[in-house]
């Protein structure tokens, strides 16, 4: 076996060193009725040939050369060779966690970057190390904010998007922590009425996404004076942190969850992507997942460690902020190499390429007879459109002409079905959008 | 920089696995940073320009991010590259990190992991465009499976620690399914940090119990700890001595009589697959780090992955969405499933972990117990041409990795995470420190399958020498490592004034200060 660099005589010899007559007698302490007689019923072996071919046949099945105008947590974007390139060099792929911090000065050092550029998007004073995803990572700064202000409601936007919710309730469910949803109003953002009915003083923390999953973006800074002046805690998702461009940061929230995976990370079928918690330099002790912190040897030079691990489970073990231990490192650096690359610059104009298409998008689509824009908060590449028909017909029609079309809201907001989000990315080019509008078009004409 | 390294403190010319190279020096991206340069650039835009203040409104626009990097596309290549110069990684050697399990990740992984059509699919898409993905999970699910002798599997746990959480969370549900969800998960005294971090998550209390002089769950003992207050014993097998549970099966009737059920934690299955099966000996739930037997690679922390198998009656309480194999082969997801746990992550999981693993699996096929094998041997192997210079605390057969102590070094005032660093000069990883906790002063050694006799001979070399080294000379130990790019680092300033973020040189004070 290719993965194996042993050859019998080196197995033999090695048995004969340790003083066992065969491999068997290794395995002496597995007691004799639970060994394995027979072969396992497994496929394989493959060779490397018929294992590219195994997952070329499986590619086929898919949706290669559709356009996409899906995004609702994912997005598609620009990505470059070089960010890939580099996070494959078998240093930082093959390495592992740098708890050794004077061999692993390469990944500390880029984490340390990582820490910093989040904070620089986000506006916060800290970051951590990274979250599994976005989903995680909204529900570990829920459970930090409880556990920060010793409450256990918390008020959760409906516009949060749904999955991230779902898993927030699983979560929640055992820890006594009460989810109060609060709605949205004709904006599309959220409802400060019912906030305030909400009983906001008993409350850990209101609990919003921005730009939330219909595409609007909340009024943060409001948000928090409001949060505040409860004693309550402001925690904001980002799922598309490639607004964080052109929109205003949100430095006023306490908590940022946020799932980087528009920082050049592929959709990937849902994973893997990197999650991230930023916040306040004064709540750091209860933040969950690792930080790397500079410091030096005792010659003085910089170097970097994992830092304040006090508050992780191999050492706090049942009294730990969280129970992550593995985390997302190697997209991390992805993330980090991509915006490098994009730098300030770059990241401003693909900011503004998404604002420009997605208004563009809209005007389009508001040009077809039956479809109005449904929210009028204003937003960032994600808009919401109402359509004279069912949205699950209209996308089964587009799949004909090799178009994803837009997410249906009906499955997760029963209240909005014909009403789907369409997203447009710098990667979504004029002549998508052309061929979208004009296909949605001809399938509204056509007889039902 | 000019580091001393004196014809003493190198490692003896006896040792052949390391040599000194030069080694770049390089400062943070953000040093490099000059206005006006970027590294990538992207398609002009195709539709008329907005103004973002007049399109978003002046309380919501921003101006470009403050103290973003501004440089090339050499420069980030030259940045990066000799970053991941100061990095050992499994590449370039043995990490003989026990419980950690690092082997060799295979490059083809990493190419199907990025086919078109796998890497550019979306979660959201309709699952008729999605065949191929979930014929992936599908087929991912049978191995693991078949491995595991258990009966039904999620695939959703972004790592081992949130499998254990959902594991725990379906025995959880279970039990309340059956009228009381119980209290107490026990514990042995030699898990894993992240087992009573996630019984906690889970709603229940941690109860530790004693390993016995064998460094095993003592079924006598357990008996007096299984009340009708306990839902579930968690199990590392092998567990973290390297040591087979040789009574886990009585193991697993004490607990079924009492109604409580069986967790492994399968971080050591790299010692088990292809020779036996945690479902023929009484698991009721058990999860897998693909990170870890899978060979996915662990990439400086992660990402990884943490699938739970469960036992026909868990199944109904996996969590949602469940892949479905239809009839006529068409596949779907069901996430219309009212006795589940719910969502522990959004969309299906790491979906490009699974892949690779499912790529490592198909490599091997049934194959996979020589892996297992030879991972034995290694451990074997090493276990024997050391044990005459190290302490073994527990003597009992080892499987996977084998557990010594710093005992006999420490009459020199050399402890093992002295002995742990002084092996980064002779060109190694560390193992594992202090860990299991029931061994004081721990050096837990794991060489996986992936190291050849070679290799192995190698680290018997640098360990045998190193204790030579801590009787003759154990300054030169303790002051460990000497050869590296940098020396062992402050870490009590690190944490007591936590500088997180760079920040201009201008606002250095308020960086101290923060």
């Amino acid at each position: 076996m290719r993965y194996l660099p042993k050859s019998p005589s080196e197995r033999q010899e090695m048995l004969e060193a340790i003083g066992a007559r065969s491999i068997e007698e290794l395995f002496q302490s597995v007691p004799e009725k639970f060994r394995l007689r027979a072969p396992l019923t497994l496929p394989g072996p493959l060779s490397e040939m018929e294992i590219i071919q195994y997952f070329q046949d499986r590619a086929a099945e898919n949706a290669r050369g559709c356009s996409s105008f899906l995004g609702a947590g994912v997005y598609r974007h620009v990505r470059s060779v070089t960010a890939d390139a580099l996070v494959q060099r078998g240093e930082f792929l093959t390495s592992y966690t740098p708890y050794q911090a004077e061999i692993s000065q390469g990944t500390l050092t880029a984490i340390f970057e990582f820490q910093t550029l989040m904070c620089q998007l986000t506006g916060q004073e800290v970051a951590n190390a990274s979250m599994y995803d976005g989903s995680t990572a909204l529900t570990e700064a829920v459970l930090m904010a409880a556990r920060l202000t010793g409450r256990s409601r918390v008020l959760v936007a409906r516009s949060v998007h749904p999955e991230y919710r779902q898993v927030l309730a699983t979560y929640a469910r055992n820890l006594g922590i009460e989810i109060v949803e609060i709605g949205y109003t004709q904006s599309g953002q959220i409802d400060r009425a019912a906030i305030q009915r909400a009983k906001l003083g008993d409350a850990a923390a209101i609990v919003t996404q921005s730009p939330n999953f219909f595409g609007v973006l909340e009024e943060l800074p409001a948000l928090a004076d409001e949060a505040h002046a409860a004693e309550t805690l402001l925690v904001t998702c980002i799922t598309e942190p490639v607004s964080l461009g052109v929109v205003r940061p949100p430095a006023e929230a306490d908590i940022v969850a946020m799932e980087g995976q528009a920082f050049g990370v592929s959709p990937s079928y849902g994973g893997p992507y990197v999650g991230v918690i930023a916040t306040r330099e004064k709540f750091v002790r209860q933040m969950p997942g690792r930080l790397a912190g500079q410091t030096t040897d005792a010659a003085g030079r910089r170097g970097f460690v994992l830092t304040l691990a006090t508050r992780e489970q191999h050492i706090r073990r049942e009294k730990a902020t969280s129970n992550i231990c593995t985390n997302e490192a190697l997209y991390a650096l992805a993330a980090t190499i991509h915006l490098c690359l994009l730098g300030k610059e770059g990241l401003r104009e693909q900011a503004l390429q998404n604002l420009a298409k997605a208004r563009f998008a809209l005007a389009e689509s508001e040009k077809i007879p039956g479809v109005r824009r449904v929210f009028s908060g204003p937003f960032f590449n994600e808009f919401t459109l109402e359509f004279p028909r069912s949205v699950k017909m209209i996308n089964r029609a587009l799949l004909g002409e090799k178009i994803i079309g837009p997410y249906a809201l009906g499955t997760h907001y029963p209240e909005l079905t014909k009403r789907a989000v369409v997203c447009i990315t710098e990667t979504t080019t004029r002549a998508e959008i052309e061929r979208l509008c004009a296909a949605v078009r001809r399938i509204l004409e056509s007889p039902v | 920089m000019n580091p001393k390294v004196t014809e003493t403190e190198a490692p003896a010319a006896t040792v052949r696995k390391a040599a000194r190279h030069v080694i770049q020096n390089e400062g943070l991206i953000f040093e490099k940073s000059a206005p006006g340069k970027r590294g990538m650039e992207i398609p002009p835009l195709d539709v008329p320009a907005v103004d973002p203040t007049a399109a978003l409104g002046q309380e919501f626009a921003r101006e470009a991010v403050e103290g973003f990097p501004e440089v090339s596309e050499i420069e980030v290549v030259r940045h990066f590259t000799r970053l991941s110069t100061w990095n050992y990684a499994i590449d370039l050697g043995m990490y003989p990190l026990g419980s950690c399990t690092m082997k060799y990740n295979p490059r083809v992984n990493e190419f199907v992991a990025r086919l078109d059509g796998l890497a550019s699919e979306h979660p959201q898409q309709p699952p008729e465009l999605a065949q191929g993905c979930l014929r992936i999970l599908h087929d991912l699910e049978q191995c693991l499976i078949s491995i595991t002798g258990m009966d039904a599997a999620t695939l959703q746990p972004a790592a081992g620690a949130q499998g254990e959480l959902t594991g725990l969370l379906m025995i959880r549900a279970y039990l309340e399914s059956q009228g009381n969800p119980r209290k107490i998960v026990l514990i042995p005294d030699s898990a894993h940090g992240t087992n009573p971090a996630s019984v906690v998550i889970a709603g229940y209390e941690v109860q530790n119990i004693k390993s016995n002089a064998r460094g095993q769950i003592d079924t006598d003992h357990l008996r007096e700890f299984v009340t009708n207050d306990v839902a579930a014993l968690m199990l590392t097998n092998p567990n973290t001595l390297g040591v087979f549970e040789e009574r886990i099966a009585e193991i697993a009737t004490v607990l079924h009589e009492r109604g409580a059920l069986l967790y492994m934690d399968g971080a050591n299955m790299n010692a088990l697959a292809g020779v036996t099966r945690p479902g023929d000996f009484g698991v009721d739930v058990m999860h897998l780090n693909l990170h870890k037997t899978f060979s996915t690679p662990h990439g400086g922390g992660g990402p990884g992955a943490g699938p739970v198998l469960v036992k026909k009656i868990l199944e109904p309480f996996l969590p949602i969405p469940v892949v479905v194999r239809r009839e006529g082969g068409q596949y779907s997801l069901d996430g219309n499933r009212p006795r589940s746990v719910g969502r522990v992550r959004a969309y299906c999981g790491n979906f490009g972990v699974l892949l690779r693993a499912l790529a490592y699996a198909l490599a091997y096929g049934p194959g996979i117990r020589q892996a297992t094998e030879d991972a034995v041997l290694n451990a074997n192997y090493i276990r024997k041409h050391l044990e005459d210079l190290f302490d073994l605390p527990y003597n009992l057969p080892s499987m996977h990795e084998v557990v010594f102590s710093d005992a006999l070094q420490k009459v020199r005032g050399v402890n093992t995470m002295d002995i742990a660093k002084r092996l980064l000069d002779y060109g190694f990883h560390a193992y594992t420190t202090a860990f299991p906790l029931i061994v004081p002063g721990a050096m837990m050694i794991e060489p996986t399958e992936s190291e050849s006799k070679e290799e192995c001979d190698l680290f018997v070399d640098a360990m045998r020498s190193i204790a030579a080294e801590a009787a003759t000379n154990p300054e030169l130990v303790k002051t460990a490592p000497h050869s590296t790019r940098v020396g062992r680092l402050d870490e009590v300033a690190a944490a007591r004034r936590p500088i997180l973020r760079w920040k201009p040189a201008d606002d250095k004070e308020l960086a101290h200060d923060a």
